[in-house]
């Protein structure tokens, strides 16, 4: 099975582009350019070098012994948590800062939820010079305080949104209104594997870099590409698609995404999509989405303001459909004591989105010979607030 | 059964194109959303804004992620759905509006909650209450040909779909191809209600798309909120769709029919 988007942008029955009409010239131009840009030698060359010098890329794919030894299997981690501004994000950031420039675009907005993307985009705007305007729920805002002032020392200006629940999906959709308002000087800069087509297809092929590692440096290590599991959290899914990316065809790999199951996907506090979601249309694409009866969007809780997300990226629900990935859900409380466990045995503190990966090892039957690679998506630095309060350490 | 809501739906077809028939001219369409400000207004609305002069109304579906929207209109969705509204109970609610009002109406909603009720169900309720055609701004082009077009051919409704000023011209005729009833002219790169009064700017987009001599009537939207900005779009249009500013009113203190009756007879006097 070949996992491919196609010229409409869908995954298998998930995907497409979903927008209203004062959306269409905005992403019909990013979908007709964005292949030529992005597969141009300037732009590769200037892409490569930044991720090399600036984000400090290649990331190490590390054996833990400790964590191995604790689980019967050999798990490597590859440490997104080392990248600049501590987490995956700023791969694709990277990438569509250099994109927009190539478009002619003059400012740049972004959605962000726990201030992650918030704050790898108002990075890469100070980098290059160009104004920055960055979407918050009200409410995020004042649970990730810390990422709000980084943001906005990095030069950038932060803007609550007010409306809805003043989480993650209003933030997204007044990035969408104000991308309306300002259709023409305008690049919004999508955090995850998620939007009309060519969003998700182009944020996964930034963040793609993650398994093109993965595949060189387990060569070196174990002579083979091919792990038998690679495992990443999902809240939209980029660090997923881009730890997943250069495995889709390799069927031998198993494709294990995590998702959060807040206080459990029985008590109506959870984040966990494909557990309780069915196909629908958010923020431009149909994929699999919480929502009532009557279409309206559930409001989603995890303890990870980055797992916070009503839907899942259309790769992932088609990953799901078709049974090529594996699907898990961890709870508040397993997540928190994976970090733990991980800081422990490894001296590494996982931000807690990767956490969730991490919990899932114990659902899963390894045996000895098996070679597991675990995506370690961000440090846990934001977090140390949310470590303190729920504090069983 | 099958039969009897065929000959209900042709009986009552082409509401829309007739108006436009009869009144080339200053059109008013007048948008509001089910279940604002109280759950059981809907049908109360339609027969005030019927009496008032409005020649044609638009029922919103409302969402709770309205991105096309500004925020006096996303307001007006939290407080319907806080009421309760659902799809389901509009259906309810319209099920005799043919015996009360004659007005066309059109519903215009986001695609979500739409796909969820049943794209087939839906239509033939629509059929079946009389509604004359849609507005639903997030559906594809692509998909509405290969997939709801027949659909909506075979229960009479009408589709509308929407041109902005950043449209190309190619585009413009493909819209024009492929709509019924009207276009909607989104007057300026803006959400709903988000901007007062019609620059030159504008009236020069009004008047490059008045020339295209296309073959679908146009009502302009957006940033229509009394007589001054109405007579402008008229000029250089069939009419004009009032959304925002009619939610306003529909907000206000005192006597809803009054208060409906003074404002559109404002606006079209």
């Amino acid at each position: 099975m070949k996992i491919k988007v196609d010229e409409r942008g869908y995954y298998g029955n998930f995907g497409g582009a979903y927008i209203p009409e004062m959306l269409y010239p905005n992403v019909e131009e990013l979908r007709d350019n964005y292949e030529a840009i992005t597969s141009d030698p300037d732009f590769k060359k200037q892409f490569d070098q930044l991720l090399k010098d600036y984000v400090g890329r290649p990331t190490p794919l590390y054996l833990a012994e400790r964590l191995s030894e604790h689980y019967g299997a050999k798990i490597y981690l590859k440490r997104e948590d080392l990248c600049h501004t501590g987490a995956h994000k700023v791969n694709n950031t990277i990438g569509q800062i250099l994109l927009a420039q190539r478009l002619g675009k003059k400012k740049i907005i972004a959605e962000t939820g726990a201030g992650q993307h918030g704050v790898a985009t108002a990075t890469v705007c100070a980098l290059m010079g160009v104004e920055c305007i960055v979407y918050m729920g009200e409410v995020d805002m004042a649970r990730q305080k810390p990422n709000v002032e980084r943001m906005r020392i990095l030069g950038a200006e932060v803007r609550p949104a007010t409306s809805g629940s003043k989480t993650l999906k209003d933030a997204t959709n007044e990035a969408m209104r104000h991308w309306i308002n300002n259709p023409t000087d305008t690049h919004y800069i999508i955090g995850s594997v998620v939007g009309p087509h060519p969003y998700p297809e182009m944020v996964a092929r930034f963040q793609s870099v993650i398994s093109a590692e993965i595949r060189t440096q387990l060569k070196e290590k174990e002579g083979t590409e091919l792990p038998n599991y690679v495992v990443a959290c999902v809240g939209g899914g980029s660090n997923a698609a881009g730890a997943f990316y250069n495995y889709y065809d390799e069927e031998e790999v198993a494709l294990v995404a995590v998702e959060a199951a807040g206080l459990g996907n029985t008590t109506g506090k959870s984040a966990a999509t494909t557990t309780l979601g069915k196909p629908g249309i958010l923020h431009g694409s149909k994929t699999l989405l919480m929502q009532t009866e009557d279409g309206q969007v559930v409001e989603p809780y995890s303890i990870s303001a980055g797992l916070d997300y009503p839907g899942i990226g259309p790769v992932h629900a088609h990953l799901f459909e078709t049974g090529r990935g594996t699907f898990y859900s961890v709870t508040d409380e397993e997540a928190m004591k994976a970090g733990i466990q991980l800081s422990r045995l490894e001296g590494i503190i996982p931000a807690i989105e990767s956490a969730h990966a991490f919990a899932a090892l114990n659902q899963m039957s390894l045996k000895p010979d098996d070679l597991v690679v675990i995506n370690l998506s961000g440090r846990g630095d934001k977090d140390l607030e949310t470590y303190i309060k729920w504090g069983k350490y | 059964m099958t039969n009897q809501k065929e000959i209900v739906s042709k009986a009552e077809m082409n509401r829309i194109e007739k108006l436009f028939q009869t009144k080339p001219n200053r059109v008013l369409n007048v948008y509001f959303t089910a279940g604002y400000p109280k759950l059981d207004d809907t049908v109360s609305i339609l027969k005030a804004l019927e009496a008032s002069g409005a020649d044609l109304i638009e029922i919103g579906i409302p969402f709770s992620d309205p991105v096309a929207d500004g925020p006096t209109i996303q307001a007006s969705n939290d407080v319907a759905l806080n009421n309760g509204m659902t799809l389901k109970l509009l259906m309810e609610q319209l099920k005799d509006v043919r015996q009360k009002v004659s007005v066309p109406i059109v519903l215009m909603g986001y695609i979500n909650p739409i796909v969820q009720y049943g794209i087939e169900r839906f239509c033939e309720d629509c059929a079946a209450r009389g509604i004359d055609g849609l507005i639903l701004p997030d559906l594809p082009m692509f998909e509405y040909l290969e997939v709801y077009k027949p659909i909506f051919e075979k229960n009479g409704l009408l589709n509308t779909f929407l041109i902005t000023p950043q449209t190309s011209e190619a585009r413009i005729r493909e819209i024009d191809n492929n709509t019924s009833g009207f276009i909607y002219m989104v007057s300026s790169a803006s959400t709903t209600g988000a901007k007062t009064g019609i620059s030159e700017e504008q009236e020069a987009y009004f008047k490059r798309v008045n020339s295209m001599g296309l073959k679908n009537p146009r009502l302009i939207g957006f940033g229509i909120s009394n007589k001054e900005t109405f007579d402008k779009a008229c000029k250089n249009a069939n009419g004009a769709i009032i959304g925002s500013a009619f939610i306003k009113v529909l907000g206000q203190e005192g006597d809803m029919e009054a208060n409906i009756n003074e404002f559109v007879n404002g606006v079209i006097r």
